[in-house]
Formats: C-alpha cells, sequence, structure tokens
C-alpha cells in the first residue's frame, strides 16, 4: 500500500510540472520495453540477420563504452577549474595512430566473414517448394500462387480504412490491428522453403514482413526475389508493410501472412482453387490444379 | 601583443578602407565576403525555421495514431519539402556562409577570390526557393515522392514537378559558382606563407567540400533534367515500359547523394577541429592525419552511393562491395574522432558554449557514426532499411552533427564578427534544451525502426504510439529552444562585452590576428611570417 502512496505523491508532483513533461515522462512510462530491439523473426534467414544485427550491435556498444569512456575521463580530468595544465607537446605518434588505424580494419575483416556467408545465403534460390508472386498497386497487394491457378488482391480492412479518415472520430486503439490488417492473408505452408517474386505496376514498392527478416523492392519492369522459410513450429499470423514510399496512402498497404502446416496449407489451396474452379470459365483449368497441386505436397 | 600589432595594422591601412554601400545598395550589389557571408547565414537561419516548422507539422501529426491534421498527400510533401529545405536551404547556405565569413580571414586575402560571382551565387538562392516554397501552392500541391525523387512515383507530381526541378538546377548552380570561389580563394589568395599543410582545418575540409560539390552537383543536375524529359517530351529514362530503367535514377541520385552527406558533415569537421583545440588550450592531435582522413573519406564517398539501395535487388557482388567500401568510411572517420579524443587528452578544458557545442558533436555524431556502421551490414539492411532507424541514424549525423558544429561555430566566431560577447548564460541554456531535446527526439527512432515501423507513413499501428508521442515531445522542446539562436545572436549583434580580438585564451589561427570586428577588407596587406607563425600554431 505504501506503494500506491508514494505514486500518489509522485503523481502530484508531476501535475505541478509543466505538461510536456509530464506527457514525456507519462509515456516513458507506459512504453512497451519489450519493443526496444529486432524482433528474432520465425526464419531459418531471419535468425541469422537478427544474430548479426546482435553482433553488430555488441561491437558498437563496445567500441563506444570504450570511446566515449575516454573522452568522458578527458572531460572530467583535464579541467582549466580544476588547474589542469595542457601538454602542448602532445600533438601527434605514429603507434598510437597506427593502432587506431588497425583496430578498425580488424573489425571489418572480422565481420565481412559472416556478412558475406549470410548473404551467400540468402541468394541462395535453389529447391524451392513454392512460387508465389507478389504484385505492388497503388495502393494494395495482389498475390499470385505460380502454376496453381490461385491469385487475389489484398487491401486494408474496413474497419482500419474508415478509422484512419483524417477526422474519422474513430479511436485508433478501439480498432484490432489498426492498419495491419488486410480483406484476404496471404497463405504460407510452415517448413517449406518459399520464394517470392516481387514487381510491381505502377510505382515502387516494397514487400516487408519483419519477422520475416527481409524486405525487398517491388519495382515496375523488375522481377525481384527473396525466399522465406518459417520454421515449422511457427505456425501462426504475421505482419507487415510496405516499405517504399509509394504515394499517397504508402502507410496504408499492409501485408498480413498465415502461415498454415503443410496440411492445412494443401486443404486452404485445395478450397481456393475449387472456388476459382467455380468462377472460371476457362475450360483447361481442372488440369492445371490436377497436375500441380500434389507438387506442393512434396517434402 | 597580437592586439597592438592588428590596432596599428588597422591605423595605417585605415584611410583604404571605404566602408560599405548605405541601405539597400550594400546588400543587393554586396561584393564584401562578410556581407555576403551574412546574407548566406541569415538566409539559412530562415530556411532552417521555414524547414522546422514543416518538421512541426510532421511530429504534430505522428503525435498519436490516427489522421488529426493533415491529408496524407500534404504528409508526404511536408516529408519531402523539410528535406530539401534543410538540405539546401538551412546547412547548405550555412556552411557557405560560414566559408564566405571565415576563410578570407583565415588564409590572409582581403576578400574572397571572385566578388560578382559571389554576389550571384547567393541571390540565385531567394529565387530558388520562391519556386520550390511556391509548388506548395500549386495544382497537385508539393512535391510528395520523397527528397529522392524517385521514378515513377515523382513523375506523378502535378505542377510542382517543373518548378522543384527548376528550383533544384538554381541551387545546384548557386553551390557550384560558391564552390568555384572557394577553391580560388585558397588556392590563389594564400598569403605568402600561409601554406597548404598548415591552413585551418576549416580551409581543409571546405576545400574538399567544394571539389565534392564541383563533381556532384551536375550529376544531380542531369538527373532531375532526364525526369523533367520523361515528363515533358516523352523521353523514357526511367520508364521500364519505354524500354528505361527506373533503378537506373536511384544509381545516378545516390551517385550525387552520397558525396551530398559529406557536403554536408565535412566542414563541421572543419569546425570542430577548430574548436576543440582552442577551449583545450593544446594544438589539434594529428593535423596531417587530419587532413588526409578528409580526402580519404571525400575519395570513398564516390564508392559507395548504393549502400542506399541494398533492397533494389543487387548483384551479391555488388552487394558485398558496397559494404565492404561502406565499412571502410569508418576507419577515416573514426581517426578524426580518436584524433579530437587525443585533442583533449592532457589538455585543460573550459566549457563555453561553441564547445559544449562541439563536445555534444563528438557523443551524437559518433552515436550516429555507429547506427551508420550497423547500416552497413547488409542482411541486417534488409530489416532497417526504410524504416524509422535510417531516420534516427540520418538525424543523428545531421542535427547534433551538421547543425550543432555550426551552432558551435557561429558562437566560436561571433565575438570576432561584431566585436561583442555573446549573452553566455543564454548560450548555455540554448546548448542544454538543444542537447537535451535532440536526443528524446531522435533516440526513440531508434527502437520504433527495429520494432518495424516504416519511414515517411503519415499515421502508424498503435503498438509504435508511445514512442512516437515522446519523439514528437522532443520534436516540439527541441523548435521552440532554436528560438533562442536568433534572439542570442541578435542580442549580441546589438550590445555585448567587448571582445578582444583573440576572443578565447587558447584560440590560434591568422582570423584572431584581425581586430574584432575585423576591418571591412579584412586583410588589406597580407599578414607577415611572424603574425602567420603565431597564428598557424594549430
Amino acid at each position: 500500500m505504501s506503494f500506491h502512496m508514494k505514486n500518489r505523491h509522485a503523481r502530484r508532483g508531476l501535475q505541478a510540472a509543466a505538461f510536456p513533461l509530464f506527457a514525456l515522462l507519462a509515456s516513458v512510462a507506459h512504453a512497451d520495453w519489450g519493443g526496444l530491439n529486432m524482433p528474432e523473426g520465425v526464419t531459418v534467414l531471419s535468425k541469422k540477420i537478427y544474430s548479426l544485427h546482435m553482433l553488430i550491435l555488441w561491437v558498437c556498444v563496445i567500441l563506444a563504452v570504450v570511446v566515449f569512456g575516454v573522452m568522458i575521463y578527458s572531460i572530467i580530468k583535464f579541467r582549466k577549474s580544476q588547474g589542469a595544465q595542457p601538454d602542448k607537446t602532445l600533438v601527434h605518434s605514429t603507434k598510437v595512430e597506427i593502432v587506431w588505424t588497425v583496430i578498425p580494419i580488424a573489425i571489418l575483416v572480422f565481420m565481412a566473414v559472416p556478412i558475406a556467408r549470410t548473404l551467400i545465403e540468402i541468394e541462395d534460390m535453389g529447391d524451392v517448394n513454392l512460387n508465389i508472386k507478389v504484385t505492388g498497386y497503388q495502393w494494395k497487394w495482389e498475390y499470385e500462387y505460380l502454376g496453381q491457378n490461385v491469385s487475389f488482391f489484398s487491401t486494408l480492412k474496413r474497419d482500419s480504412n474508415a478509422a484512419r479518415q483524417l477526422g474519422s472520430g474513430i479511436d485508433p486503439k478501439s480498432v484490432e490491428h489498426y492498419l495491419l490488417d488486410v480483406d484476404n492473408h496471404l497463405v504460407v505452408p510452415a517448413g517449406q522453403k518459399i520464394r517470392f517474386l516481387l514487381t510491381a505496376q505502377d510505382v515502387i514498392h516494397a514487400w516487408w514482413v519483419p519477422a520475416f527478416g527481409m524486405k525487398k523492392d517491388a519495382i515496375p519492369g523488375y522481377v525481384n526475389e527473396i525466399w522465406v522459410q518459417v520454421d515449422a513450429d511457427k505456425v501462426g499470423t504475421y505482419r507487415g508493410q510496405c516499405a517504399e514510399l509509394c504515394g499517397r496512402d504508402h502507410g496504408f498497404m499492409p501485408i498480413v501472412v498465415d502461415v498454415l502446416s503443410p496440411a492445412d496449407f494443401d486443404k486452404w489451396l485445395r478450397e481456393k482453387q475449387a472456388e476459382k474452379k467455380l468462377a472460371d470459365v476457362a475450360p483447361d483449368a481442372p488440369a492445371v490444379t490436377a497436375s500441380t497441386a500434389p507438387a506442393t505436397l512434396a517434402q | 601583443m597580437a592586439h597592438e600589432h592588428t590596432a596599428d595594422h588597422d591605423h595605417v591601412h585605415g584611410e583604404h578602407d571605404h566602408g560599405p554601400a548605405h541601405g539597400w545598395r550594400r546588400w543587393v550589389y554586396a561584393t564584401n565576403h562578410k556581407d555576403i557571408g551574412t546574407m548566406y547565414l541569415i538566409f539559412a537561419c530562415t530556411m532552417f525555421f521555414v524547414g522546422g516548422l514543416m518538421a512541426m507539422i510532421i511530429r504534430a501529426e505522428l503525435f498519436k495514431p490516427g489522421l488529426q491534421l493533415v491529408d496524407p498527400q500534404f504528409f508526404n510533401s511536408m516529408t519531402s519539402m523539410h528535406a530539401l529545405v534543410m538540405i539546401f536551404g538551412a546547412v547548405m547556405p550555412a556552411w557557405t556562409g560560414l566559408a564566405n565569413w571565415m576563410i578570407p580571414m583565415q588564409v590572409g586575402a582581403p576578400d574572397m577570390a571572385l566578388p560578382r560571382l559571389n554576389n550571384f551565387s547567393f541571390w540565385i538562392l531567394p529565387f530558388a526557393f520562391t519556386l520550390l516554397l511556391s509548388s506548395l501552392f500549386v495544382p497537385g500541391g508539393g512535391p510528395a515522392g520523397g527528397w529522392t525523387m524517385y521514378p515513377p512515383l515523382s513523375l506523378q507530381a502535378g505542377d510542382s514537378l517543373p518548378l522543384t526541378i527548376f528550383a533544384i538546377h538554381l541551387m545546384g548552380a548557386s553551390s557550384i559558382l560558391g564552390s568555384i570561389n572557394v577553391v580560388v580563394t585558397i588556392m590563389n589568395m594564400r598569403a605568402p606563407g600561409v601554406g597548404l599543410l598548415n591552413m585551418s582545418l576549416f580551409c581543409w575540409t571546405w576545400l574538399i567540400t567544394a571539389y565534392l560539390l564541383i563533381a556532384t552537383m551536375p550529376v544531380l543536375a542531369g538527373a532531375v533534367t532526364m525526369l523533367l524529359t520523361d515528363h515533358f517530351f516523352g523521353t523514357s529514362f526511367f520508364s521500364a515500359a519505354g524500354g528505361g530503367d527506373p533503378v537506373m535514377f536511384q544509381h545516378i541520385f545516390w551517385f550525387f547523394g552520397h558525396p551530398e552527406v559529406y557536403i554536408l558533415i565535412l566542414p563541421a569537421f572543419g569546425i570542430v577541429s577548430e574548436v576543440i583545440p582552442t577551449f583545450s588550450r593544446k594544438p589539434l592531435f594529428g593535423y596531417d592525419a587530419m587532413v588526409y582522413a578528409t580526402a580519404a573519406i571525400a575519395f570513398l564517398s564516390f564508392i559507395v552511393w548504393a549502400h542506399h539501395m541494398f533492397t533494389v535487388g543487387m548483384p551479391l557482388a555488388g552487394q558485398l562491395f558496397f559494404t565492404l567500401s561502406t565499412m571502410m568510411i569508418s576507419i577515416p572517420t573514426g581517426v578524426k574522432v580518436f584524433n579530437w579524443t587525443a585533442t583533449m587528452w592532457k589538455g585543460s578544458l573550459s566549457f563555453e558554449t561553441p564547445m559544449l557545442f562541439a563536445l555534444s558533436f563528438l557523443f551524437l555524431f559518433t552515436i550516429g557514426g555507429f547506427s551508420g556502421l550497423m547500416l552497413a551490414v547488409v542482411p541486417a539492411d534488409f530489416q532497417y532499411h526504410d524504416t524509422y532507424f535510417v531516420v534516427a541514424h540520418f538525424h543523428y549525423v545531421l542535427v547534433p552533427g551538421a547543425v550543432f558544429a555550426i551552432m558551435a561555430g557561429v558562437y566560436y566566431w561571433l565575438p570576432k564578427w561584431t566585436g561583442h560577447m555573446y549573452d553566455e548564460k543564454l548560450g548555455k541554456l540554448h546548448f542544454w534544451l538543444s542537447t537535451i531535446f535532440v536526443n528524446v527526439l531522435f533516440f526513440p527512432q531508434h527502437f520504433l525502426g527495429l520494432a518495424g515501423m516504416p519511414r515517411r507513413i503519415p499515421d502508424y499501428s498503435t503498438q509504435f504510439a508511445d514512442w512516437n508521442m515522446v519523439s514528437s515531445i522532443g520534436a516540439f522542446g527541441f523548435g521552440l529552444s532554436q528560438l533562442l539562436f536568433p534572439y542570442i545572436i541578435w542580442k549580441c549583434v546589438k550590445a555585448g562585452q567587448r571582445a578582444e580580438a583573440r576572443s578565447w585564451e587558447g584560440a590560434h589561427g591568422l582570423e584572431w590576428e584581425l581586430t574584432s570586428p575585423p576591418p571591412y577588407h579584412s586583410w588589406s596587406d597580407p599578414p607577415s611570417r611572424e603574425v602567420i607563425a603565431k597564428g598557424a600554431q594549430h
């Protein structure tokens, strides 16, 4: 109970302080301290990218401690007000200068090896189980399961879209997954290597799901590729956004991916193909479905 | 002693000094380096507040989730214009203004080498920015495709496109002319005895910056001209449908854009290299290494451009080359940071406002350097790219980097320019408010970026709400505290304690051998060798 009392005291004190200070402290206190770092992600690559991120972050932290330590020491120790006398002869030292040139070179070389190794893996597009073509439009995504006769558009969900209008009066906090929800989710199987082929119809977009560790530009006239393999046990829903300024509604074309177990995915795919068959008038559609559907079941 | 000498000097040659013309003619027909420098600095300060107002609009909209204030299109034009105004209108003219004021005084010259060109290069700017800012009021609104103007998006602009492009042409012309003037002045107007390897580091960094400008501004002009012909004359440089290549624009743009980053920061290195030795009462550590490091950074800046566009889909070899060359920049930059630290080592430090800003630069620019090192790691960059992590990174190197160095320079030389000391108490207040709020403003943006918030979005998912609010509060605090800056300068121009010729105890350099304020034609007679020797103790 004494804790509550203290809190009330603190609050009274803050109320006396200027509003901005109060708002600042309040929002720091309420901030989500778990969301400070890059997420580790759920794919083979995202974990490697995360560990590279942590490696370079720690290199920077160690360097910062050393460099800032020396600076702070100098500021405290060599103050004129404390009677410090300048040593005017200290203007050059080849030995020291060689040391602080060689150390960054060594760090560079030390970093280059894991960077190169990870990059080579990122660029390895072999042994793919499923190809999905992603096309960016102003302002929505189109997903096409290549060879599966399944394709659809994915746009911002209506409740988010209503709330995000200027002066809508709808509290974004009342909308579930505000700005990160779409009408048609992309669905992919867990544990399989999926290749995304990225392109765009009008301007440049970028397809990014942070939990997958990668983003790449979708450029008109280009086909870019990335591959994603979600861990078999990481079934779930993952969200991302367009990451390249693409005009007025750039902030409003999210990405939502449902990762299903391979069995559930095949069930979903067959349902989609059946829907498509009903809608299609093209006579050769069933043949395509029959010959290519089992391919995704392999592995 | 320095005092006696300069007073003497002034007396003997006083009659040669015809003062400035009166009224508007002094400014419109200005050929004097100090008058032109003053106009550049006033212009830069004005644009700093115009761009700052845009930043306030951006941060006000981002204060909480949901769209409360502006349309997304207007928001996009605010982010685009904020960058163009701050880069081309605030920071670059501030550097040229400082160059105009200080280079003739530091090399022992009476004025810049090309005074009429100097007038022209300044007076282009108000026209360029009238064009740029007027684009906000034409059909379709201001440029909203980002300051990087990537096609095809930038080609969707309305009438703002030609206005923006012509404004950029004019700014480029102004920068090139200003740079030619700097190069010619430093190469030809140094007083006998002022050698290249004993001139001030501010002159050195500006000399290298001038070459970067001359090399890259035409590249930008070419890129935007191709945009213009794509839009109006049916060419297809950047249109895939016409056989062109939208990614080629990005390569050309960043071939300009990366050296541009160093154009914004190299003169800052120069100022910090003057201020830290002065207030450490000790010569700069490793002068030669500083010069070579500056040159190395300038060279490397031409071979790292593609690190701005790792996500466009480059061959593996290209990604490896650009990641390695980018990391190499940390070597000369590290040398600089270590040299500044070593300058303070065993010094006798005091903490007047210029030194405080220089120290803040030292710490916060280094933080920006660290995040830069992280961004160079390509696989991790696939996550960082186009997020608030990048926004945090470049604002750390540009605000507490370039802008704080400009402020350090202004406080450092104000007594020299005006003959008055500024109000030290207010200066320190300005410093502490700026340093605290700049961190409240930009540090949380690292977290936002890592947590997955893309840049250039007017509204965001609720998970990003807390840190955006913190960042916005920092922005309002930072913006408001900058109002102190022109007030302190104004107060100092009007009145203040008389400044001595050598306004700071530890100051060295030829400018401190002149009176405060200096004579209208700085060194109408070149300084004698003993004066140079006294000034040249770096």
